[in-house]
């Protein structure tokens, strides 16, 4: 028997009990379609935190005080162990750190409260630090200007906020050139900075930033202590060697006792490797829950099959007795398996790349082609696994049996 | 029309042929030790009252079943030592099946159920068509090929499956109480495609437990409890099939 003529037996056979079909293809489309979408929303979800990171700078890398070892890190420390201008002078040293783009100072006040009229509310960072600040951590400002070189030869009085802040101290106003009160001081705003959302542990957006100057004169004092080193580095495939590079510079300066880092250096690019294999295995237990139903599917073909199979006993009998061979009925029944999983299949993929034009919780699918070829294929090969024993079980009927079946 | 040509060798040839279901306590002895033999060009109608045996002598001559004692010989071959796929095609080129319910294809046109014997024998998709309505028309179903069984009459489905039966141009046409399910008038037209079909040289064996049906065939065979009680030849093997008309259709009593 030719496939066209398999096909053409197996559409009759599909069109036959309509409804019956209809729910059969549901439970392929629903599998396929899970598979695409799921996969589209863990990639979407992984594209997204990688844009966060990014937006963190990847090219950078944080200077911190303090050992490896937190709990070693008070017995340890001594004035040695800080950071200070000094050591961004070191870095800033362009022979023996070539790697190195820039370096920013920054400090940290703690628990400043931000008050402008009757509005208050404390930041959750508070940051004294250089213009060159922007570019490492990709902090532009949408409104006004970011701290400038003239703020901090002048110790200017004059601030940067984040989103949050702007919203809880002024509502929907325009904050530029108006004044807060950090600590009793007075600081006019002259910058708006572009929200960035949160990086999963800390709203972004609730952040003041001061010139260092001044942050020095009023916020943290004059110790010359500084909380971090923002280190950016020349391209994100320099990132290591400036790694490298301010390690040999910092650590003679900086080192306990037993002769370890008493500073440590936070990667970014690091960290994003780190999130992106969370993510990988996100995805596949996204896949892995979208296959079972996809499994599940394939069981609904086979359970529909097996009804046909009994059902048309009587048919498989009549076909048998005029002279149809094993093959022929195997084939019959295979391909009408087949084409009830490629429509199911087919309608999955058409639904699973119309869902993932739309946001599911939050996260913009990314639709992955490849993942489009394996749920279709898996789909139309889990029909053809679960076809192949109803269908051997209609080819193996003895055409006596089946003629006297009622 | 010439009178069929008589060899030598049997067409079908059944030699102490048993049919035994169950086993044990439960065993039926369906057919007990069965001789028969039916030549090229014969008119055989076969007769017995239900549980008689003639429908699990249908199924064996037809290939359908396998006798469990003895050898059934259908052109000189041992049915017995064949495999599905052999015997797949015996049915498919050399017998042509009629059933008691015309056992059509439901939801299937006419023609699609007439061309589906020529389906397995892969005959491409033009000669296969022209060969159906050919048989359609020889059956005088020329204007229902597009209807589905559902929409016929007894006696056109019953014409439609005798169309199906002799579109593949087979030896033996094998017909299980090809009447039983219908009325005299249409029973008269099937007989008289049978007659047709026989005068043309195909050797016909018919199940039936009419008297007045059995008239038709040139040799009566009566089958009582698996055993042929009586084996009559009514007119010669190499003539005419009987033509015993309408008024002949009344009630006989089989000869013991």
């Amino acid at each position: 028997m030719s496939l066209f003529e398999s096909v053409r037996m197996a559409v009759q056979g599909v069109l036959v009990n309509r409804l019956r079909s209809l729910l059969t293809l549901l439970g392929v489309t629903i599998g396929v379609a899970a598979v695409i979408l799921l996969v589209a929303v863990g990639h979407g979800s992984a594209a997204a935190v990688q844009t966060q990171i990014e937006g963190l700078g990847t090219n950078m890398l944080t200077i911190q005080a303090g050992g490896r070892t937190f709990g070693r890190q008070a017995s340890t420390s001594s004035s040695f162990t800080f950071l200070t201008m000094k050591d961004v002078a070191t870095l800033e040293n362009k022979v023996n750190a070539p790697d190195i783009k820039s370096v920013t100072p920054v400090v940290t006040a703690q628990s400043v409260t931000a008050v402008h009229g009757t509005a208050s509310e404390t930041p959750g960072q508070v940051l004294g630090t250089t213009p060159s600040y922007a570019e490492a951590k990709k902090a532009s400002v949408t409104q006004g200007t970011f701290i400038t070189s003239s703020d901090e030869t002048k110790h200017s009085r004059v601030a940067v906020i984040g989103a949050t802040v702007a919203t809880n101290l002024f509502g929907g106003a325009d904050p530029i050139g108006q004044t807060i009160q950090l600590s009793g001081a007075t600081f006019q705003i002259e910058g708006l900075l572009t929200p960035k959302g949160t990086n999963g542990i800390q709203d972004q957006d609730d952040i003041v930033i001061v010139p260092l100057t001044t942050a020095q004169d009023l916020l943290v004092g004059q110790s010359g202590q500084l909380g971090q080193i923002v280190v950016e580095a020349t391209s994100s495939s320099t990132v290591n060697a400036a790694q490298a590079e301010a390690q040999s510079l910092l650590q003679p300066t900086h080192q306990n006792t037993d002769g370890t880092a008493a500073f440590n250096i936070l990667n970014q690019a690091s960290l994003l490797t780190a999130t992106s294999s969370n993510n990988h295995t996100f995805t596949v237990l996204l896949a892995a829950v979208a296959a079972i139903s996809l499994l599940v599917g394939g069981i609904g073909v086979m359970n529909i099959m097996l009804v046909t199979v009994t059902e048309r006993t009587r048919e498989i009998g009549i076909r048998k007795a005029i002279g149809a061979q094993k093959a022929d009925i195997l084939g019959q029944f295979l391909t009408e398996a087949v084409l009830l999983s490629i429509i199911g299949g087919a309608t999955g993929v058409v639904a699973g790349i119309v869902g993932s034009h739309f946001k599911i919780v939050g996260v913009q699918p990314v639709l992955a082609w490849s993942s489009v070829a394996l749920a279709f294929g898996v789909g139309v090969g889990v029909g053809l696994f679960f076809g192949i024993y109803p269908a051997n079980r209609a080819a193996s009927l003895r055409p006596i049996d089946a003629l006297r079946y009622e | 029309m010439t009178a069929p040509t008589i060899t030598e060798r049997p067409l079908m040839l059944l030699s102490a042929v048993s049919k035994i279901y169950g086993a044990g306590e439960i065993e039926v002895r369906a057919l007990h030790s069965v001789d028969f033999r039916v030549d090229r060009g014969d008119y055989v109608a076969i007769m017995g009252s239900s549980g008689s045996g003639k429908s699990t002598l249908m199924n064996i001559i037809g290939c359908l079943d396998v006798p469990t004692e003895g050898q059934y010989l259908l052109e000189s071959l041992d049915v017995a030592q064949l495999d599905d796929h052999e015997l797949a095609f015996i049915r498919s080129r050399r017998i042509g099946l009629v059933f008691q319910s015309y056992n059509l294809i439901p939801r299937t046109s006419v023609l699609r159920n007439v061309e589906l014997p020529l389906v397995y024998q892969r005959v491409g998709a033009d000669e296969r068509r022209e060969r159906a309505m050919h048989a359609c028309e020889l059956v005088g179903l020329r204007n229902r090929t597009h209807h589905i069984p559902s929409e016929l009459s007894g006696g056109q489905q019953q014409r439609a499956a005798i169309a199906r039966a002799m579109v593949t141009d087979p030896a033996i046409i094998l017909a299980d109480e090809p009447t039983g399910n219908l009325d005299t008038t249409s029973t008269l037209e099937v007989l008289q495609l049978f007659a047709d079909l026989n005068s043309a040289g195909r050797t016909i064996v018919m199940i039936t437990h009419e008297h007045d049906v059995a008239a038709h065939a040139k040799r009566v065979i009566a089958l009582a409890d698996g055993e042929i009680i009586s084996d009559e030849r009514r007119a010669p093997l190499d003539g005419p099939p009987p033509q015993p008309g309408i008024q002949t259709l009344q009630p006989q009593v089989v000869p013991v």
